[in-house]
């Protein structure tokens, strides 16, 4: 356990009777008193706050202090179009590999506060970030750094229909961001902080970038309105998977494209050709244009038994046509969920297919994501 | 009727050669919310430290060790439209499976409730 890094507010979650966890190298609350079941729904129904402060922040700064210079030293790595952003606008995206397989998938901003509007500032996942970094090390040019925030900055996320209203009664200007956009604004006269609308929950909320120094008290200010509850990192994955949100190293992997995780909607369309010059841009294209591939579906069992992670997908005729790789019990549909690869021509919505669950078969369908429909908030 | 528990957590009430089996409370509360119950194969024969029958939280999905052996004579089929009673009376209404004991020499291996809550008390 020693060895565990913990976030910055580690011991409020063992003060708030947290089970805590080792998650990418951390100490983490997997659940509150409360329990994964009723942090799930309570996030869905007021509003729940998340310590995401394992997962890794950094900026992309050019020498020459343009942010053309730094778009395009991104958009060799991502997918994504970068040199569009507009200052205060935030894409998801992933890095990929030369064979166009995903090392991980991450949200990108460019700043919006003046004077700081070249910047680019990254969220990756935990458990990839030190491969990340030496990843963005390796390929960006001499004349773009990057700056690693991990050792400054916390991040926590408020997430649910009451977000909007908690949040901004700290300061109403965070009622005005559009979902993935993004600002820099005070939420007490002495704390500033980086505010984006979004988040990992398929709810309206916020991700908030505070100082360690600050995240404790800003925690505290937050847990005062009664319509606030920690949430633990089992509710955060069972609310993301009602949400159909792909999880690094679960949903996607090296071994998968963007186009075959259904992430195509994530690269822009001029992004779409093999040429369009960032590392596995071939593999994009060529899994564009090739309908054989596989795909990630949404999978609903019949039925109340849950289908794990590596439960085997077969065919009506019994032969094997892919992989659960997320499955549990979704609270708020009531019932498993489910989402793995099938093969390119079952992957149609109302696909009849069957899991093996512990050895034996069981009915299910190929639905579309996301099994809780999402409530962004697009102003 | 004498109650016995194992270090897996799983309880065995008997009534002459008929056992009944559960999973603790303190197990339940382990597990979390309760949202699936796997029955156990009335008519199998099954023999000490099998899984045969399987509980399946939020999180996870965790086997139901027999702690006899013997042949499954019942199932308790009200956990599959209400696996929630696991978790509001895993030592009573939350049964998973009657048990028709094949050895009951095997019941002095186990626990009972004092020594199980010494047990739980120390993990």
């Amino acid at each position: 356990m020693s060895d565990l890094k913990q976030t910055a507010l580690h011991a409020r979650h063992v003060a708030l009777g947290a089970k805590m966890v080792p998650f990418a190298g951390y100490d983490m609350p997997v659940q509150y008193p409360l329990g994964v079941m009723k942090e799930h729904l309570h996030t869905r129904e007021k509003a729940g706050l998340f310590d995401v402060s394992h997962m890794g922040q950094c900026f992309i700064i050019a020498d020459d202090g343009t942010f053309e210079t730094a778009a395009k030293a991104l958009e060799k790595l991502v997918p994504a179009s970068i040199s569009d952003l507009e200052p205060g606008q935030q894409r998801y995206s992933q890095f990929l590999n030369e064979d166009g397989g995903i090392l991980d998938d991450l949200m990108i901003s460019r700043l919006g506060f003046e004077g700081h509007t070249h910047k680019l500032y990254l969220v990756v996942n935990a458990g990839c970030k030190d491969q990340d970094f030496a990843h963005m090390q390796k390929h960006l040019p001499k004349d773009v750094k990057l700056d690693v925030a991990d050792d400054t900055l916390s991040l926590i996320a408020l997430q649910g229909p009451a977000a909007a209203d908690v949040l901004g009664a700290l300061n109403g200007a965070v009622q005005d961001l559009v979902f993935m956009t993004h600002t820099d604004l005070p939420l007490t006269p002495t704390m500033w902080v980086h505010v984006s609308r979004s988040g990992y929950t398929g709810e309206d909320g916020y991700e908030i970038s505070v100082k360690h120094d600050d995240v404790g008290e800003l925690v505290d200010l937050l847990l005062k309105d009664d319509r606030v509850e920690m949430i633990g990192l089992g509710a955060r994955d069972s609310l993301r998977l009602e949400a159909g949100l792909c999880l690094y190293g679960h949903d996607i992997d090296t071994n998968v494209s963007p186009i075959e995780a259904g992430l195509f909607w994530s690269v822009q369309k001029h992004r779409r050709s093999a040429d369009a010059g960032y590392l596995g841009a071939a593999r994009v294209a060529a899994d564009i244009a090739d309908k054989s591939t596989k795909r990630l579906v949404g999978i609903l069992p019949e039925g109340r038994a849950p289908a794990r992670e590596h439960t085997e997908i077969q065919d009506m005729d019994g032969n094997v046509i892919g992989e659960i790789t997320s499955g549990g019990f979704g609270p708020t549909q009531g019932g498993p969920v489910a989402m793995g690869y099938v093969a390119r021509k079952f992957a149609k919505a109302g696909s009849d297919i069957q899991l093996i669950v512990r050895g034996k078969p069981r009915a299910a369908k190929v639905v579309k994501l996301p099994f809780t429909a999402h409530n962004y908030f697009r102003g | 009727m004498s109650v016995y528990f194992t270090e897996d957590h799983e309880w065995v009430s008997v009534d002459g050669d008929v056992g009944t089996v559960g999973i603790s409370d303190y197990a339940a509360k382990q597990l979390g919310d309760v949202v699936y119950v796997e029955l156990a194969e009335v008519g199998r024969t099954v023999a000490k430290g099998d899984d045969t029958s399987v509980v399946e939280s939020v999180k996870a999905a965790s086997d139901v060790y027999t702690p006899v052996s013997g042949e499954v004579v019942g199932a308790n089929e009200a956990l599959e439209d209400a696996p929630e009673t696991v978790n509001e009376s895993a030592e009573d209404a939350g049964w998973f499976f009657k048990i028709k004991l094949s050895d009951p020499s095997e019941l002095e291996g186990l626990m009972d409730a004092t020594k199980y809550k010494t047990y739980c008390d120390g993990l």
